[in-house]
């Protein structure tokens, strides 16, 4: 109980509002290093995810790698890189990146792989380049599934972001070491709900864009579709993008 | 015109599609490739816009040799319908439609005011130009995949099993429809499908090929029938058995037309004994699956 209220106590004590320590600065720090963290995985992982989702070769590899990336412990990364390019930010941006990589990378390929391949074989077959049939097909249809990628690598990122406060004074992790140094555990819940906060609204916006980026042709039909169970050619990626959405429709 | 000349395909994995193909596909005529799964057929259409290319032998379009077309150039000059019409899920009907048009630099506008000719052309309400793929019916998307097949106004069409995938109502109603509009386009139509039926109404030339992409007949629909090459065309065309195996009974005033298992196939009408066969087997390709013939039969006994 006593918990609570030091928190509170210290989530509404304006000194915590101000000043290069305060919550604002740390807040945009945060949010901040996250969204260049994503920026850069996303630089990497997309155009990967789009060359194994569109070709169909390197898969098992992506899926591999991706594997392997999940299981590296983030803190253990974090102090290697920091052992190797020194204190700073630069560690945190690397591990991260890391991080942030096989979620979107998954997100860009299965985005390719879910879409009917003969829809992509009609496309060139009326004569789309391979160019064309990555812009103008699967990049729509695909965009779903890699908006969902990027919002499941958003949510790890900014939760283990606070890891850059271990090496650096930085961002919102860093009430969470402080508080645990000088046994203040009202700063390090408030840190923590803090963190817990930026990520819901982050959350939110992803979720929003994610709906709205799902092509409207491709749920226009698709209560008639189920109910009069025609054999339509797209059954594979409806339900796959049904499936990308399930955490927004309610229905 | 679009000539094979010995054409093979083999694929990677060593299946031997297409054997030493030479065939001669005329000009504002419809040329039917017809056989069984693994027959090859679906790969010899698809050599024609290089979607498949040859392992040895070459194919012409009047003259020209494909193999040294820019394959992308050259599939924006040919229609294609594939079976479940292939439309892009996210584009609206006209947009579809407009696609391939846009794609060789015309202009949005013109573009979709052609696309929207293009659905009168098919049989296709202009309100249905707004809505998505999804939203129309097996029929109405295979219409709108002809359309987009015809937007280029190509002189060649190929069509891959275009009316498989709908119910016999709406194929027996697609097929007529094509029927008309090669009247009145006059476009060298390729068109791959298993079903003798529908190679025999819409073909002027009919090549049956049986497994490993072999020939086994080529002929105007009446000549395979009356001539069936060998056992297996005569079995793949049905001439030996039900429907096709028609003959004659003399009742007293007139000559019936009796199936194989005696069921009433139809009246011969005006001529006398000398009937030639041919007549009988035109008649029966004419509705094949018609209301007509078999149930008539069956009302009678």
């Amino acid at each position: 109980m006593s918990f609570l209220t030091e928190t509170l106590a210290w989530l509404v004590d304006p000194a915590n509002w101000v000043g290069a320590g305060g919550i604002p600065t740390r807040l945009a720090q945060h949010l901040l290093f996250t969204l260049v963290t994503l920026l850069v995985a996303a630089l990497i992982a997309v155009p990967t995810g789009f060359l194994i989702g569109h070709t169909g070769r390197g898969r098992g590899l992506a899926v591999a790698l991706s594997g392997a990336f999940r299981a590296i412990p983030t803190l253990g990364l974090l102090t290697l890189v920091a052992l190797w390019v020194g204190i700073g930010l630069n560690a945190p941006y690397v591990a991260l990146t890391v991080l942030a990589i096989p979620p979107i990378l998954a997100g860009a390929y299965t985005g390719f792989e879910a879409i009917d391949r003969k829809i992509i074989d009609a496309a060139r077959a009326v004569g789309m380049s391979e160019a064309q049939i990555v812009l103008k097909v699967e990049l729509p249809l695909g965009l779903p599934l890699l908006i969902g990628g990027l919002r499941s690598a958003t949510l790890q990122v900014v939760a283990t972001a606070t890891l850059a406060a271990y090496i650096a004074n930085f961002g919102l992790g860093r009430y969470l070491f402080e508080g645990l140094r000088i046994r203040d555990y009202g700063e390090m819940l408030g840190g923590s709900i803090l963190v817990i906060l930026l990520a819901i609204v982050l959350e939110g916006v992803f979720a929003l864009v994610q709906k709205l980026v799902v092509p409207r042709g491709v749920t226009a039909g698709l209560p008639i579709d189920i109910r009069d169970g025609s054999s339509r050619s797209r059954p594979v990626m409806e339900s796959t993008i049904e499936e990308g959405n399930s955490h927004v429709h309610s229905e | 015109m679009i000539e094979f000349h010995s054409v093979t395909k083999r694929f990677p994995d060593g299946t031997l599609a297409v054997d030493d193909f030479s065939l001669v596909l005329p000009s504002h005529k419809t040329t039917v490739l017809v056989g069984t799964s693994g027959s090859g057929k679906t790969t010899l259409l698809r050599m024609i816009n290089r979607m498949v290319d040859p392992t040895s032998g070459s194919i012409e379009i009047d003259g020209a040799d494909i193999g040294t077309l820019e394959p992308v150039k050259l599939r924006r000059g040919i229609g294609y319908v594939m079976q479940n019409s292939g439309l892009l899920p996210h584009r609206r009907v006209i947009d579809n439609v407009a696609t391939v048009p846009m794609l060789r630099g015309m202009a949005k506008k013109k573009a979709r005011d052609e696309a929207l000719a293009l659905l009168d052309t098919v049989g296709l309400d202009r309100l249905l130009a707004n809505r998505y793929p999804s939203q129309l019916s097996g029929g109405q998307q295979q219409r709108v995949g002809v359309a987009r097949g015809l937007a280029v106004n190509p002189n060649i069409l190929l069509m891959d099993e275009p009316f498989g995938a709908v119910d016999p109502i709406v194929r027996a109603e697609l097929q007529q429809e094509l029927l008309r509009l090669q009247r009145e386009l006059g476009k060298t139509v390729v068109f791959v499908t298993h079903d003798i039926d529908e190679a025999f109404l819409l073909g002027d030339q009919v090549v049956i090929l049986r497994t490993g992409g072999k020939v086994a007949q080529v002929g105007s629909p009446a000549e395979i029938l009356a001539n069936p090459i060998d056992e297996f065309v005569a079995t793949f065309v049905g001439a030996d058995r039900g429907k096709r195996s028609l003959h004659l009974e003399n009742h007293g005033d007139g000559d019936i037309v009796v199936d194989e298992t005696g069921r009433l196939a139809g009246v011969l009408v005006g001529s006398g004994p000398s009937a030639s066969p041919s007549t009988v087997s035109s008649e029966s390709k004419a509705g094949p699956r018609g209301p007509g013939a078999s149930a008539q039969g069956g009302d009678s006994r």
